[in-house]
C-alpha cells in the first residue's frame, strides 16, 4: 500500500515522462527483437530465391547427387555434405573430451595460481582469426602430420579390419582429417570457457556435501556438476559444433578442396563453406551460380537441425527428469 | 630570399601551364574505374601509381575475380572490366560489349621429384593431360621415361595438385589439355573450374604452389611469375613444332607474336598451342572489357588513354614483375580496333 501512495505524490509531469521513456525504452527493445526475426526471414527467403533455379532444376538429386561439374552444369551436394559431416564429428570428437578436462581442471582441480593464466590463455586462443589457424595448418601442422602421424597412422590402424580402411592411404598431410583435428583446436577455447563458467556456478555446498560423502572427483563432476549443467553443455557443445559446421578458411585451407568421397579419412575432401568460399567469385551462368547458394541453403538447414535437435535433446532430458522426481 | 621565393612560384606556374593541356585532354575526368581479373592485378596496380604520378589521373581497380568483372561491366558499374580468359564473340554482341587483350602470361606445370631440377623433367602435352585424368599414376611409369632417357625417376606416385578456386589460369590450362587430348575434352572439358578427375586442390596460386612445395612426387600447375618467385622446378614442354621448350619471356612472346590476331573476331584468341618453334605451349591474355557504346566520351578518352599509357611505357614495368607485353603488332591491330569500334552514343568515334 506504501508505494502506490508514494507515486502519485510524484509530480504529474514527472511521471508523464517517465512513462513516455518507459514506452520508448520497451518499443525500442521490441524493435531489437522483431529485428532478429526480420534478418532471419530475410535469409531465409533470399536463400531460397536464390537457390530455386538450381532446386527446380535438380530437385531432390541435388541432395543426393556425387556430381560437382561447372563444365557440364551437374550439380550434387553430396560431397560437399558429407565433408561438412565428417570434419565436423572429427572435431566434436577431438573437441569435446579435451575441453571438457579442461574446464575441469581450471574448476576442481587446479592450484589458483595457475586458473587465471590458463583461463587467460583459453580466452585468448578463442580470439585468434580463423585464418590463422588455416595458415599454421598448412604450414606447420600439415607437414608434421603428413610425415610423422599419417604414415604410422596407415601402418597401425589402417591395419585393422572394418575401420582400417578409415586410415589407410597416401600421407599427404592434407585431407578431411588434418581438416577435422584443426577444426577441433579451433573450437576447444569457445567450448572450454562455457564449460569452465557453467561449472563455477554449481553451488559449492552441492559439491562439498558430495565431497563430504566420500565421493571422488570425479563422481563429483558425473553426479553433482553435470546434471546441474546439463542445459548449458548441451548448449555449449551445440556452439562449437555450430562453428565447425560453418568454419571456412582454416577448412579450405587444410582439407585439399577434392569433389569425391573417398572412404579413407586421410584423401582430400570439400566442405559446403568451402565450396562457396572457392567457387563464387569466378561462377558464371544461372545454375553454376545458384547451385552454391543452394549449398549455403543446405547449410542453413543442417544448421537449424542440429539445434532444433539440441533443443528436443534438453526436452527430453527435462522431461526423464520429472518422472525421476 | 625575395629572389627564392619568386623562383618558386614561376616554377609553380610553369608546372601549371603544363599540366593544363593534359587535364583538358582527359576532360576534366580525374578518375577511372575498372574491375575483374586478379592475375593481372599487380600489374594494373602499378601501371596505375606511375600513371597517377604523371598525370593525376588515379584508377580504381577491385580485382574481385573474372567473372565479377563481367558482370560489373555489363552493369555499367565501372569503365571497364578484366577477364583472364576471353569472351565468346557471340556473347560480346549479345551484351554490347567490347574487348582487347592487355598483358600475357604463362601458365607452367610444376614438378616436386627429389633430384630432379628446373627445366630437367620434358613433357609432352597429352602425356600431361594422362597424368591429370589419373591414368599415369607412377613416375616411373615408361612413358615419362621415354620421354626423358637420361633421367632417374623414382617409383614414386603422382600427386595431381590443380585450383581449387574457380580462376582464369586453371582456365587457360585446362584449353590446353582439351586441345591435346581428346579424352580430356569429352570428359572434362574447358573451365574456370572443371570436375577434377584426379588430385587435390590448393586456393588460388599459393596454394597450388605450397601443396607442390610440400609433397613430394606432386604436379601442379602456376603462373610463370609464381613459379619463378617460389623457385619452383618448372619442366619443359613439347610445342606444336615439336620441340621442347623452356617456359620465358621470349616463348610466351613468342606464343603471342605467332597467334591470328588479325583474323580473331573480337580479339578471341585463345594462346594456346599456337605454332612456331620457340612458342610455350600453355600462354594466355588477360582481357580488357568495354561497352562498345560509350556515354560519356571523355571518360572513354580517359580509359584508353591510360592504356595507350601502358602499352607505351609499361613494357618494363610488366617484365620486372614478370609479366609478358603485349608484342608491338598486336597493339597496333588493338588500336586500331579502338578507332574502328567504339562510338558515343551518337555515333561518333571515341579514339583517338
Amino acid at each position: 500500500m506504501e508505494q502506490p501512495q508514494h507515486r502519485t505524490r510524484l509530480p504529474a509531469e514527472a511521471a508523464g515522462k517517465g512513462h513516455l521513456l518507459d514506452a520508448i525504452f520497451s518499443a525500442g527493445t521490441r524493435l531489437c527483437g522483431y529485428a532478429v526475426l526480420a534478418v532471419l526471414g530475410a535469409i531465409i527467403v533470399s536463400l531460397f530465391l536464390g537457390a530455386w533455379p538450381a532446386l527446380e532444376k535438380f530437385g531432390f538429386s541435388f541432395l543426393i547427387g556425387r556430381e560437382w561439374n561447372p563444365v557440364a552444369e551437374e550439380f550434387g551436394a553430396l560431397v560437399s555434405i558429407y565433408g561438412t559431416l565428417v570434419t565436423s564429428f572429427i572435431a566434436m570428437l577431438i573437441g569435446i573430451p579435451v575441453s571438457f578436462g579442461i574446464a575441469v581442471f581450471i574448476t576442481e582441480l587446479c592450484p589458483g595460481w595457475l586458473k587465471r593464466p590458463i583461463g587467460i590463455a583459453v580466452e585468448l586462443l578463442a580470439a585468434i582469426p580463423s585464418i590463422i589457424y588455416g595458415m599454421w595448418g598448412l604450414f606447420v601442422f600439415a607437414p608434421f602430420f603428413g610425415e610423422h602421424i599419417e604414415p604410422w597412422l596407415s601402418d597401425t590402424l589402417g591395419r585393422l579390419p572394418f575401420v582400417g580402411v578409415l586410415f589407410d592411404g597416401p600421407p599427404l598431410g592434407i585431407g578431411m582429417i588434418t581438416a577435422g583435428i584443426i577444426l577441433g583446436i579451433m573450437v576447444i577455447p569457445f567450448m572450454a570457457a562455457v564449460f569452465r563458467d557453467l561449472f563455477e556456478v554449481v553451488p559449492p555446498v552441492l559439491k562439498e556435501s558430495a565431497y563430504g560423502l566420500g565421493a571422488t572427483t570425479w563422481e563429483v563432476i558425473r553426479s553433482v556438476v553435470l546434471p546441474y549443467t546439463k542445459i548449458g553443455v548441451v548448449g555449449g557443445i551445440m556452439l562449437g559444433l555450430g562453428r565447425a559446421l560453418g568454419e571456412t578458411m582454416a577448412v579450405t585451407f587444410v582439407i585439399g578442396n577434392a569433389d569425391a568421397i573417398e572412404p579413407s579419412l586421410l584423401m582430400p575432401g570439400n566442405t559446403i563453406s568451402s565450396s562457396i568460399a572457392n567457387q563464387f567469385t569466378e561462377a558464371v551462368g544461372e545454375i553454376y551460380t545458384s547451385s552454391l547458394i543452394a549449398l549455403g541453403l543446405i547449410l542453413f538447414c543442417i544448421t537449424f537441425l542440429v539445434l532444433a535437435l539440441a533443443k528436443f535433446l534438453l526436452l527430453h532430458l527435462s522431461r526423464r527428469e520429472g518422472v525421476q522426481a | 630570399m625575395k629572389r627564392c621565393k619568386l623562383m618558386y612560384l614561376g616554377a609553380l606556374l610553369a608546372a601549371l601551364l603544363l599540366s593544363v593541356p593534359e587535364g583538358l585532354m582527359a576532360g576534366e575526368v580525374k578518375s577511372i574505374s575498372g574491375a575483374g581479373a586478379t592475375f593481372p592485378y599487380p600489374i594494373y596496380a602499378k601501371w596505375a601509381s606511375a600513371y597517377f604520378k604523371e598525370t593525376g589521373i588515379k584508377l580504381n581497380y577491385q580485382s574481385i575475380g573474372s567473372g565479377g568483372g563481367i558482370k560489373q561491366i555489363r552493369a555499367k558499374t565501372v569503365d571497364f572490366g578484366a577477364s583472364d580468359a576471353p569472351v565468346k564473340p557471340e556473347k560480346l554482341k549479345m551484351w554490347g560489349l567490347f574487348q582487347f587483350p592487355m598483358i600475357i602470361g604463362g601458365v607452367v606445370p610444376v614438378v616436386n621429384i627429389k633430384g630432379i631440377k628446373p627445366g630437367e623433367l620434358k613433357l609432352s602435352g597429352k602425356l600431361l593431360a594422362d597424368i591429370y585424368l589419373g591414368k599415369v599414376k607412377r613416375w616411373d611409369n615408361p612413358r615419362i621415361k621415354a620421354e626423358n632417357p637420361k633421367l632417374t625417376l623414382p617409383a614414386r606416385r603422382i600427386t595431381v595438385v590443380h585450383r581449387a578456386d574457380g580462376s582464369g589460369t586453371t582456365w587457360i590450362f585446362t584449353s590446353f589439355l582439351s586441345n591435346v587430348s581428346v579424352e580430356w575434352d569429352k570428359k572434362v572439358g574447358i573451365g574456370k573450374a572443371v570436375s577434377w578427375p584426379a588430385g587435390i586442390g590448393g586456393k588460388g596460386n599459393e596454394g597450388v604452389a605450397s601443396y607442390v612445395k610440400r609433397i613430394n612426387g606432386a604436379i601442379g600447375y602456376v603462373e610463370y611469375a609464381y613459379a619463378l618467385q617460389n623457385k619452383l622446378t618448372y619442366i619443359k614442354l613439347k610445342n606444336v613444332a615439336g620441340k621442347f621448350v623452356e617456359p620465358n619471356i621470349e616463348s610466351f612472346q613468342a606464343a603471342a607474336a605467332n597467334a591470328a590476331w588479325d583474323k580473331a573476331d573480337g580479339f578471341y584468341v585463345v594462346l594456346t598451342n599456337v605454332p612456331g618453334e620457340k612458342s610455350w605451349p600453355i600462354t594466355g591474355a588477360s582481357f580488357i572489357l568495354m561497352q562498345k557504346v560509350q556515354k560519356d566520351p571523355a571518360k572513354a578518352r580517359a580509359v584508353l588513354s591510360f592504356f595507350d599509357w601502358c602499352y607505351k611505357n609499361g613494357k618494363d614495368m610488366a617484365m620486372s614483375l614478370d609479366y609478358v607485353p603485349m608484342p608491338d603488332s598486336v597493339v597496333e591491330l588493338v588500336q586500331k580496333a579502338w578507332s574502328q569500334s567504339l562510338k558515343d552514343s551518337e555515333g561518333r568515334q571515341v579514339w583517338p
